[in-house]
């Protein structure tokens, strides 16, 4: 089910652990979705001095956060912020279809994390993230309360893909996460 | 590499009897049961011991028991059989919250027919309390299905009652015994069921061999018209060897469920005292008695299934879970959800079940190779670091 290099990543996650003087720390993802990941990073020189995570999840998503915490390490601001889920995803060999999400939370703690840098050298407050509460919207990111079937900020209504279980769009041509066509009812 | 396969909710491996029983269907005698020559005859004479030998584990006659191809298509062939059959009593179902898949699912189907259904709840041992169900039992219900145990959490449910309760106000039962049958006693006249859906598989019989037992008297639909097979209860050429097979099956654990039950249940218990006494932070989930005699499942806090579920597979330990990770829905398990556990604590659900050739160093090597498992992924947890804080 899942690549070699993704059980290596799981097995042997790197960069584990807690920075205590972090200069940003990004966390996403609550336990109804299935993962949370926290990131801490110490920036120097705007480069990415150390990257350190903490992650709540399946095989793949400890994964993720680890090839996402070796692929920024080193890496500027600007150059970690354009790591992609996809960019994680191939790194990795693929993930399954239904797995494609943990890659997002991982590029989404990241990047949480250097928002949070960049908020306190601003001298504000980092702005709210998504996925704190609930499951984020597809479509629009908006926080969807549990078991909600319209998305409150886009207003989508909301189901469940017949091929992968993942939310989607039900009166979409395809789903939303692995291109299934979706027949209505 | 050590193995230790304890996924027997999942798939217990063949008894090496039943296959010795099936050999010959699927080798030399290949008729059809329906034909007249000696070919057919041979196949159904052998198909009419296998339904004997299933309806003397529950304790029915033979003419009640239906062949199926899974449990999943007895769960269906109830719900939808019994109900589309009784429509004239009405169009309201009553089930538990915990059943399987296979039953809510039929629901939903009967749902988009003109059905309307009621779900009970459960306790958090996962029990559902007879009483909830005459509550809920309407002047049109119809059916009520509560399974027999619960395979996720071993959780054994009060049927009889159940089915009394039904009986009284003239409600068909019908209960999925799908995880109990062979694993505990039961008899269909003392439960007082109306129909019980039972399985091969899950009692060393081979897959893709099931029954619905359907009391004497009692309509039914069937969902595969055609032919006579089953009485025309079910069209389609028998699967010779999987009911011979299951026939098999049914007999030796008729014969040896004391035995077996006295023995997984102390292996049971090795594993539930050592896994809470070598391991902080883990609940045991389902009902501590009331318990399938072969089951142990647990809720590890601050991790999630899945890590657990692969690195026990890399020491060669099989188990399932029911977090939302290890599910192709990526939802929680809807059972350990219905006995109100929190989130993030279902996410930590493991589950093991033991088979007959499982051995006490099995259990003393999941014993050994489980915990420092755990610690790994809480050490990464933030969940679990966050709890390390908050308690300094």
């Amino acid at each position: 089910m899942y690549s070699d290099k993704v059980m290596d990543h799981f097995q042997n996650p790197r960069n584990v652990g807690t920075l205590k003087d972090a200069d940003g720390v990004g966390k996403v993802g609550n336990p109804v979705c299935g993962d949370m990941m926290t990131f801490y990073i110490k920036v120097a020189d705007n480069r990415l001095a150390d990257v350190k995570f903490q992650t709540f999840g399946c095989g793949a998503a400890i994964a993720v956060s680890s090839m996402v915490s070796e692929m920024a390490t080193g890496k500027t601001l600007e150059e970690a912020m354009r790591i992609t889920n996809q960019s994680v995803a191939d790194e990795l060999g693929g993930l399954p279809k239904n797995k494609l999400h943990c890659s997002n939370l991982g590029a989404d703690a990241l990047h949480a994390a250097i928002e949070d840098y960049r908020a306190k050298a601003d001298g504000r407050t980092a702005q709210a993230k998504p996925h704190e509460e609930g499951c984020a919207c597809p479509y629009c990111d908006g926080t969807l309360e549990e078991e909600a079937n319209v998305c409150r900020s886009c207003q989508i209504e909301l189901g469940d893909c017949p091929h992968c279980g993942q939310v989607t769009n039900i009166h979409g041509e395809k789903c939303v996460h692995c291109g299934a066509k979706i027949e209505p009812d | 590499m050590r193995k230790a396969y304890l996924d027997h909710m999942a798939a217990a491996p063949l008894d090496p009897r039943v296959f010795q029983a099936m050999v010959p269907f699927l080798q030399n005698h290949f008729g059809n049961p329906q034909s007249l020559h000696s070919f057919g005859q041979e196949a159904q004479a052998a198909v009419e011991d296998a339904r004997q030998s299933v309806a003397r584990l529950i304790g029915a006659s033979s003419e009640e028991v239906v062949f199926t191809a899974s449990g999943s298509e007895s769960n269906n062939f109830a719900l939808k059989g019994l109900a589309t059959a009784n429509r004239d009593r009405g169009t309201h179902i009553v089930v538990s919250a915990v059943e399987h898949q296979s039953v809510l699912r039929a629901v939903k189907s009967l749902e988009k027919q003109g059905f309307r259904s009621t779900e009970v709840p459960v306790d958090a041992s996962g029990r559902v309390d007879p009483d909830e169900v005459g509550r809920a039992l309407a002047k049109d219900t119809c059916l009520v299905s509560v399974m027999t145990a619960n395979s996720e959490v071993g959780t054994i449910e009060p049927v009889a009652e159940i089915a009394k309760t039904c009986r009284g106000r003239n409600v068909l039962f019908h209960t999925d015994a799908v995880a109990a049958a062979g694993h505990i006693p039961l008899d269909v006249k003392a439960l007082g069921v109306d129909a019980l859906s039972l399985a091969g598989d899950p009692m060393s019989g081979p897959k893709g061999s099931a029954a619905l037992f359907i009391r004497k008297g009692v309509r039914i639909a069937p969902l595969i018209d055609g032919g006579i097979q089953e009485g025309g209860r079910r069209a389609g050429t028998e699967n010779v060897a999987a009911d011979v097979g299951f026939g098999r099956a049914a007999e030796l654990a008729l014969a040896e469920i004391d035995q077996r039950a006295a023995r997984a249940r102390e292996l049971r218990d090795h594993l539930i005292d050592g896994l809470l006494s070598r391991v902080e932070h883990v609940v045991l989930t389902g009902h501590l008695t009331e318990r399938l005699p072969h089951q142990a499942s647990f809720c590890v806090r601050f991790i999630e299934g899945e890590g657990m579920l692969l690195s026990l597979d890399m020491k060669g330990v099989a188990v399932s879970s029911g977090s939302a990770c290890t599910s192709k829905s990526l939802k929680a398990s809807h059972v350990l959800l219905a006995m109100g556990l929190d989130h993030a604590l279902a996410q930590g659900s493991v589950v093991f079940g033991l088979t007959s050739s499982t051995t006490r160093d099995d259990i003393d090597y999941v014993l050994d190779v489980f915990p420092p498992i755990i610690k790994r992924l809480r050490d990464m947890s933030p969940l679990y670091t966050q709890f390390l804080q908050e308690k300094a």
